[in-house]
């Protein structure tokens, strides 16, 4: 390699749907995405290989780039000569249903969800989480292990050196029911033990024969300290060895790639993990697909990922309907539209999940329905992500007026600088203004929050790539993934200002912003209570002066005033003025000309008469 | 050619149709190659694991975990008769003895030294598969099942629910636009698959399940109504494990909407046959359709089977039907494919296709178009 510098980097996601591939190269402006291809996964019936769809997304990527990548059905790599093969090819997959996880642990609250917080933070999907407490008798455990056949099981439970009869009791529950694992007959079902050390020879004892079983430290040695680090690492390993191999195709694409297969979730995690790291920011982010809705969170330095395995806008959009109610989607929905025809279309859109919205009503129902399903994964990441449980913390007087308490929720609208959205209906809405509402609305965050959707959901070969461990090419690897990621990946939309308190009387000013616009000099706006502005503002930082009114607050105390740097986008800069809490008027007249008015502020709708415009 | 790949449903007059007879387990099968069944013949059997109970006699007896094994009646392995002594104190000199008795006939399976658990498993649960459809055995698979083969007319359609169900076919209404109401179900219809034309309501289908019709096909039925036959709103569709009598099938979707004239025309033709269906459906990545197999008698073979190409796409001349609003349920023939970008009133830039439609041309977005795979 000529510099010791990587080239070219070839990386593939294979979804369970689609395989996407990417084609990044060093050029004079750093590492930049060359192209892109994609096609069918082919991993169901009738081919049974995941390789034939990959070798269709990268042939699309040799068409569209003009490389020579493919030999037959071998990539070339390293690189031959300039336009002969690539020097790295990477790929994460998700094909097949992705990584289907059951996790025990001994206390649900404590030890359980440390455990689900590992399974979910290496990109797994988890179906069950058993504990010593959570109401079910044995037998009932035991008919639900038997029933969900994961791909392989986390047990966990107490301290270390502390007592052993709680957690090898869930050891025999789980010999007891002695699963077969989802994919091939032939193979015993991976468990990992991560729990009391004390207890390993008894757990040996239990699952050794009976199951493929792994042991490492303890996720949780003390109550005070989570360890996932070996637990994560561990499920990455099995899902290679195990999993992944099980899986048609697999071991010839494991032989194609210079590292590891991730599981998607895991890369796209990774990524967002790394970015809060280097930027030293809170960030969130969303992969919204057609069956499921992941978020992934970094605050006061901790990476918590959920995933809400049925809310979806396609696989999953009736249950969306099913959790948020018909009238939470429909108060998004600025027409009046019969409710039976509604629910019928959006069966509809379940059992013919491929189709896209063709008229301007159909668009505006499923930005509403994944408004319904945004707010309700972020729901559920919130109620996860808290800091650990069952720890006794001392307490000064001071801290008699600031209680935090352990299992509080991280999640800290306030403290949020950076908000990622991707997956089809964020990342391909017609218009970028109609993904920064859709983001606003669901997350509602406040103060001052940047927004950004993920330009073609790259981020989980990006994530894969940042994750490369082996020496020679590790740190260009890396050095690629944030640069793509910054430059290509990302489509910076602007920036949301919020201010929050009690609600002011409708036309109020509550926040006065004064600030320099590159080009156009000094700006004052008053933003008035129960409106939108948009400012449209280029993506550099912008002097600015944030005043809000007595009772609200933009980030310091209330009344006080705020000075930083904010930046624009391809929106540009959003002062919403609808008030945190933002609840909508239950009044359906007021209700649609407030959305209609929001709407045109915003130009997120063409003017039609369908919105009562022209 | 342009030439796009699109999924379609099967409507296929005469083709092979092959069934996995096979267990969740390991067992016996008890048909040879090559031997005519019938759809309620067994061709396999075997025995689940029986249920798992667990009782902490070292609590029950409040004595060590380990000692729980001394006072154990029988060694693992043993068998138990409910309400049988399994474990017994020795007492204080022979008094005051505290027993633990089997509470269902079973296998003493272990015992923990730490817990004080003991794990007991009921009787093994019997399991059969049966032929499901009239037709040969093609294939044994040792000890785990059988593929059957046979002539059929061959139904996909886009939703169901209940499982596999089989009876006479009979269409009763006159057209694929009229709707199945409840005045054309009468007792004779018991045991029998149904065909109607656009839609069942609810009330008509509680009918046919009082009624217990072997099952319902028609275009289109309500969502909203699931939530009342399935106890649950469905959120997402994997359905054929429920319980009912009568499986429902909908060619179509949700709503009324008539069926398509093949698929009504074809059902029509086979009036009064011995039909097999299945309301199983699972809309993900490996996804599962409702069926109706229809097996042909040997006359009835034509030998015109027309192999479909798992790979065919649409082009040009293609009949296809519109699977989404505005145009929902309408078929129309592919005029032409054009290969760029198209922006729709919402804006979205597609890949499109212009059609046909009652002498009227459209631009469909190509995701929006099944196609309509006939023989």
């Amino acid at each position: 390699m000529a510099g010791n510098k990587l080239k070219t980097i070839l990386a593939t996601d294979c979804g369970s749907t689609t395989t996407k591939a990417i084609l990044i190269e060093l050029t004079d402006q750093g590492y930049r995405l060359k192209t892109r291809g994609e096609a069918p996964t082919t991993v169901e019936a009738p081919f049974e290989d995941v390789t034939k769809g990959v070798l269709n997304a990268i042939m699309e990527v040799e068409e569209l780039s003009g490389l020579k990548i493919l030999d037959g059905d071998q990539i070339i790599h390293p690189m031959k000569d300039d336009n002969t093969g690539v020097d790295v090819y990477v790929s994460t997959s998700s094909a097949g249903g992705g990584l289907q996880m059951m996790v025990a642990g001994v206390v649900k609250a404590m030890t359980g969800e440390s455990a689900e917080r590992a399974a979910l933070g290496a990109g797994s999907i988890v179906m069950d989480v058993l504990a010593s407490n959570d109401g079910r008798l044995p037998h009932q455990k035991i008919e639900r292990i038997r029933q969900l056949r994961p791909d392989m099981i986390l047990l966990s439970g107490g301290i270390d050196g502390g007592t052993v009869s709680h957690v090898v009791e869930l050891a025999e529950i789980l010999a007891a029911a002695n699963p077969k694992p989802r994919l091939g007959q032939n193979y015993k079902l991976p468990v990992i033990y991560a729990g009391n050390n004390k207890a390993q020879d008894n757990i040996a004892e239990t699952l050794g024969e009976i199951t493929d079983l792994d042991l490492i430290e303890n996720i949780r040695p003390v109550l005070e300290v989570e360890n996932l680090g070996p637990a994560r690492d561990k499920i990455h390993d099995l899902f290679m060895e195990h999993v992944m191999a099980q899986a048609p195709g697999y071991k010839k694409l494991m032989s194609w790639t210079d590292a590891p297969i991730m599981p998607t979730p895991g890369a796209v995690g990774s990524l967002i993990e790394m970015v809060a790291r280097q930027e030293n920011i809170s960030v969130v982010g969303v992969d919204i697909g057609g069956a499921t809705t992941d978020i992934f969170s970094v605050f006061q330095g901790q990476f918590n990922r959920t995933v809400s395995a049925n809310l979806g806008m396609s696989y999953s959009v009736c249950n969306v309907l099913a959790e948020a109610t018909l009238e939470n989607v429909l108060r998004w929905v600025p027409i009046d539209i019969d409710e039976g025809t509604l629910t019928n279309r959006i069966g509809n859109k379940m059992i013919r999940p491929t189709t896209v919205p063709q008229s301007l009503e159909e668009l505006i129902i499923e930005q509403a329905i994944a408004r319904e399903a945004l707010r309700l994964s972020f729901i559920q990441h919130k109620s996860f992500a808290v800091s650990l449980k069952g720890v006794q913390s001392q307490r000064t007087i001071s801290d008699a007026f600031d209680q935090s308490g352990s299992g509080e929720t991280l999640v800290d609208m306030m403290e949020l600088d950076l908000l990622v959205g991707s997956g089809g209906v964020l990342s391909h809405a017609p218009r970028r203004e109609q993904a920064m509402r859709m983001m606003i609305d669901a997350f509602v965050p406040e103060g001052i929050t940047q927004l950004a959707v993920d330009s073609i959901f790259m981020m989980p070969q990006l994530g894969v790539m940042a994750n490369i461990e082996q020496a020679d090419m590790a740190e260009d690897a890396r050095k690629a993934a944030v640069e793509v990621f910054e430059k290509d990946c990302l489509i910076r939309l602007g920036t949301c200002i919020a201010p929050v308190g009690k609600p002011a009387k409708s036309g109020t000013v509550i926040l006065t912003a004064e600030f320099d616009l590159p080009g156009e000099g000094k700006q004052v706006i008053e933003l008035k209570q129960g409106e939108i502005i948009v400012i449209p503002a280029p993506y550099e930082p912008i002097s600015a002066k944030l005043t809000p009114s007595k009772t609200m607050s933009i980030g310091k105390d209330k009344g006080e005033s705020h000075q930083t740097d904010i930046y624009g986008g391809t929106v540009g800069l959003i002062f919403d003025g609808r008030g945190r809490p933002f609840e909508l008027s239950t009044e359906k007249s007021k209700r649609i000309e407030n959305l209609n008015k929001w709407s045109k502020a915003t130009n997120e709708y063409p003017d039609t008469e369908l919105l009562g415009g022209a | 050619m342009a030439h796009s790949y699109t999924p379609g449903l099967k409507v296929l007059h005469e083709t092979k149709v092959r069934k996995d007879r096979i267990l969740p387990l390991k067992g016996d099968v008890v048909v040879e190659a090559k031997a005519s069944v019938t759809p309620d013949d067994i061709v396999a059997r075997t025995h689940l694991p029986g249920n798992v109970q667990m009782m902490n006699v070292g609590n029950l007896l409040n004595i060590d975990p380990t000692d729980v094994e001394a006072v154990m009646q029988k060694p693992i392995g043993s068998e138990f008769a409910k309400g049988e002594l399994i474990a017994e104190t020795k007492g204080l000199f022979g008094f005051f003895k505290s027993n633990v008795m089997a509470p269902i006939d079973c296998t003493l399976e272990s015992i923990s030294s730490i817990t004080g658990q003991v794990v007991l498993r009921d009787a093994p649960i019997p399991v059969e598969v049966d032929a499901y459809i009239r037709g040969v055995v093609a294939e044994v698979v040792p000890e785990e099942g059988v593929i059957i083969e046979t002539e059929a007319v061959f139904i996909q359609g886009i939703f169901g629910i209940g499982g596999e169900s089989r009876g006479e076919l009979v269409v009763v209404t006159d057209g694929r636009e009229d709707e199945l109401t409840a005045d054309l179900i009468k007792p004779e219809h018991a045991g029998k698959v149904l065909v109607g034309g656009s839609f069942i309501s609810l009330p008509a289908y509680k009918k046919a399940l009082s009624m217990k019709v072997a099952g319902v096909v028609v275009g289109g039925f309500n969502y909203f109504d699931l939530e009342e036959i399935l106890g649950y709103t469905l959120g997402v569709a994997i359905t054929g494990s429920e319980d009912l009598v009568t499986s429902l099938v909908l060619t179509e979707g949700y709503g009324e909407i008539r069926m398509g004239s093949r698929t009504f025309d074809l059902l029509k033709r086979h009036h009064g046959k011995f039909t097999s269906i299945n309301g199983a459906t699972q809309i993900r990545a490996g996804v599962i359709r409702p069926e109706i197999v229809i097996p042909l008698n040997p006359d009835d073979i034509k030998g015109d089977v027309h192999a479909i190409q798992i790979n065919e796409g649409i082009q040009a001349g293609s009949l296809v039907r519109v699977i989404r609003a505005p145009y929902f349920g309408r078929i129309g023939t592919v005029v032409s494919l054009p290969p760029e970008l198209q922006k729709m009133e919402s804006e979205t830039m597609v890949r499109v296709a212009e059609i046909k439609i009652d002498d009227q041309v459209m631009v469909i977005p190509r995701a929006n178009l099944e196609m309509v795979e006939t023989d």
